[in-house]
């Protein structure tokens, strides 16, 4: 490995790549050639640098100097400066709260970052960074030292537990798949990350992927599989890319392939990848489709553990689950069970999405309430308002309004208060929601990707929809409320798998704790939260309009008459409650009733 | 996305050369599609006619999976599609007024293709990059932290 004193890592991102970080690159690449010092510092692309909305931005190490919205015509003082004189350039810098979102941040105080250690810090594209930060000992250590039962205790006594959703306890899973009899076993990835507002699993498959290959080894070394698959949904093209030359690295080094570590092991890995179908997140749907089959879940048992892909003993884990192999056989089973709570030990990785100050990734060990995650890790409420709900678990998870902000978050707690921990995306929603809207939402998206394969969702889901459009357009009838209740219950009960069983609970959750929302619409025909747009209207305050003409311009349809200095007015027969007017007048006259 | 008119001598070929990439096993289906999709745009009626006598498998089985899945279109689209992201987080930070934007500007509903053949508009669910939301991609092109003014002068850039 040759050794730089500096490494500037330029940020590939999707929204930085848009604003020419490549380019900037190239021009980095140049400028330290030029300034002959290419043997001194080395100039890399990453993802997950994180300051997305204010790109190209690059980092500089060891400094940690995090430099924004660079142009082209900046590089050569830059590099003049910074790498040839020592003279940070200062101004470039990114301020120390940054606006905008940014994916992964310096985690604050209350952050553990097991999973997410090394994203953003080594070069995901070469296997010797991750070798230096105690990559593959793990891996060494177990084939080396101890048998394949010795590791599931380890596994079992870390108390981990399956970080897809489910929640299983990840070495009794193991153990099942050990146990089963097969002339061939399995070990699957569900890489198929489908709940909005979820990039975990992202984030350490560009970030970090060999921490999860790794894992996979192991785990395959314990329950006796000789092959795997990482199944990774097709949305992710660079995550995929990663995932691939890491393992093509490993296999370069002897750490997939035949007898490892000069064992009698021997494990091949490949990747497939999705096409877009939610549902395939479910285990055994994506088994079906690394079969080249419809993504259908079927009736279990049979568990995958037992006949699985190919009619297989089949280990199917979260990319995150995985992760935490290597640093749990490093670091022992008891340090990870000295984290977190009774039941629910080690930290979680999520992701915060939705109204709140500093959206992006986290990972904390559970136990940790919501409050804390909301306010000091996220920063509170965006533009100051007020907090009116969580949504955890992703589309089947529940809505959690105020009185639950001082749950300390696990399993069992976020269960018991009626929503579930799903793979870790959490929504945080201000009280310009509406939870009516939202269920609906929810319900939108379950439909689409409900596989149709049982009555219960297929159909269930489908009036559950119609029902709530009924009711967000102002057609809400007496009675509708408990008619979606009763079919909640039919569907939750006599679904097939778990996306029917869950698909109820934004309903149920909205109309636990915000039934009176769902009245208003129904009975007042009103929407308090001002967002249904059948039951809005916009209007211009004659007391605020000074007559700029600004909304009459930029209405898309144009329902807005006025003179120039005049007071305008809204067509409501011609309004489509777009709300561009509300964004763009710069006087506050635009009011939504 | 090309939308140039293939006789059915090329479908066929672009056929062959994708199962001849997976191998001509059932398992590589998926993989198999995707190909034919990156390459045409969408999965024409011959070329899933080929895959089943390539495969030996049923045609119906193959239409099954290739309408079962979201990226797979069966239908040619437009010269440039636009995928709206319509999930929660992208809907709760001002997708809902970039939706009917788009709606407006393009004139069609999701699901539809412009009169002129240029966008096809569909709604797809989460791509992972809810710190930016809202957000959409155009063809590869991915578009973050969306406000309504934006989407005229997004959408003047494509041909």
């Amino acid at each position: 490995m040759a050794y730089f004193r500096s490494h500037i890592l330029v940020c590939n991102d999707p929204e930085c790549l848009e604003k020419g970080s490549m380019e900037i690159l190239d021009l980095l690449k140049k400028e330290i050639t030029k300034q002959g010092l290419e043997d001194e510092v080395q100039v890399l692309d990453t993802p997950r640098i994180g300051a997305c909305a204010q790109g190209p931005e690059i980092m500089v190490y060891p400094e940690g100097h995090h430099y924004i919205q660079l142009e082209k015509n900046n590089i050569p003082f830059l590099v003049e400066e910074q790498f040839l004189k020592g003279r940070p350039v200062t101004k470039w810098f990114a301020p120390e709260i940054p606006e905008g979102a940014q994916e992964l941040r310096e985690p604050t105080t209350k952050e553990v970052r097991v999973v997410l250690r090394n994203c953003g810090k080594i070069d995901p594209e070469n296997i010797e960074e991750y070798i230096a930060e105690d990559g593959y000992q793990a891996l060494a250590q177990v084939l080396t030292d101890s048998n394949p039962d010795e590791v599931i205790q380890i596994v079992k006594d870390s108390g981990l537990r399956g970080r897809g959703g489910a929640g299983f306890p990840t070495g009794v899973k193991w153990g099942f798949t050990h146990d089963a009899i097969g002339d061939q076993k399995y070990v699957v990835c569900n890489a198929d990350e489908g709940d909005p507002g979820a990039f975990m699993n992202r984030a350490v498959l560009e970030g970090d992927p060999h921490s999860v290959v790794e894992g996979m080894i192991i785990a395959a070394y314990a329950i006796g599989a000789s092959q795997g698959y990482i199944y990774c949904r097709a949305e992710y093209p660079i995550a995929v890319k990663t995932v691939k030359i890491a393992i093509n690295q490993a296999k370069n080094y002897g750490l997939i392939g035949e007898k490892i570590f000069g064992s009698e092991f021997s494990f091949d890995l490949e990747v497939r990848q999705g096409a877009g179908a939610f549902v395939c997140g479910e285990e055994t749907a994506l088994i079906a489709s690394i079969e080249g089959r419809r993504g259908e879940p079927r009736p279990r048992p049979p568990f995958p553990a037992v006949s699985g892909l190919f009619g297989k003993p089949t280990n199917i884990n979260n990319v995150e689950s995985y992760a935490n192999i290597p640093q749990i056989i490093l670091r022992g089973p008891e340090w990870f069970a000295g984290m977190g709570t009774e039941k629910s030990k080690g930290t979680k990785t999520f992701a915060l999405a939705g109204d709140v100050n500093k959206t992006g990734l986290i990972e904390v060990p559970f136990g940790i309430t919501l409050r804390e995650i909301i306010f000091d890790i996220g920063g509170g409420i965006k533009n100051g308002r007020k907090y009116k709900a969580i949504q955890t678990g992703g589309p089947m998870g529940g809505c959690l309004p105020e009185q639950y902000l001082d749950l300390p978050v696990d399993y069992e707690k976020l269960t018991e208060a009626g929503s579930i921990m799903g793979s870790g995306g959490m929504v945080v929603m201000d009280d310009e929601t509406c939870m009516v809207d939202i269920a609906r939402f929810f319900l939108e998206f379950i439909q689409d990707e409900s596989c149709g394969k049982c009555v219960p969702c297929r159909v269930g889901t489908k009036r559950m929809l119609e029902i709530l459009t009924r009711i967000c357009n102002g057609e809400g009838k007496d009675g509708d409320i408990e008619l979606l209740e009763n079919l909640c219950m039919e569907i939750r009960e006599d679904s097939l798998c778990g996306l029917g069983k869950g698909a109820p609970n934004p309903v149920v959750s909205t109309l636990r704790f915000f039934r009176d929302e769902y009245e208003a619409h129904i009975y007042n025909k009103e929407c308090p939260a001002k967002v249904c747009r059948a039951l809005i209207n916009y209007e211009i305050d004659p007391e605020k309009c000074v007559g700029c003409t600004l909304c009459a311009r930029n209405c898309p349809v144009e329902a807005i008459s006025g003179e120039r200095k005049e007071t305008h007015v809204i067509d409501p027969d011609i309004c489509i409650r777009c709300g561009i007017c509300k964004q763009v007048c710069n006087y506050e006259a635009v009011l939504v009733t | 996305m090309s939308v140039e008119v293939k006789n059915d001598r090329d479908l066929i070929k672009t056929a062959d050369k994708a199962v001849d990439m997976y191998h001509a096993k059932k398992e590589e289906l998926i993989p198999i599609l995707m190909k034919v999709n990156q390459d045409l745009g969408y999965i024409p009626k011959v070329v899933m006619a080929h895959i089943s006598s390539r495969l030996n498998i049923p045609q119906s089985h193959i239409n099954s999976v290739a309408s079962f899945y979201h990226m797979f279109f069966t239908k040619q689209t437009g010269r440039h599609v636009i995928k709206m992201c319509e999930s929660a987080p992208c809907h709760v930070s001002g997708g809902r007024e970039v939706f009917n934007t788009l709606k407006e500007n393009l004139g069609i509903s999701p699901g539809e293709t412009t009169k002129d053949d240029k966008w096809t508009f569909i709604t797809t669910s989460c791509l992972g990059v809810c710190a930016v939301a809202p957000v959409m991609m155009v063809d590869e092109d991915i578009y973050g932290n969306l406000t309504p003014e934006q989407i005229p002068d997004i959408l003047a850039k494509y041909e």
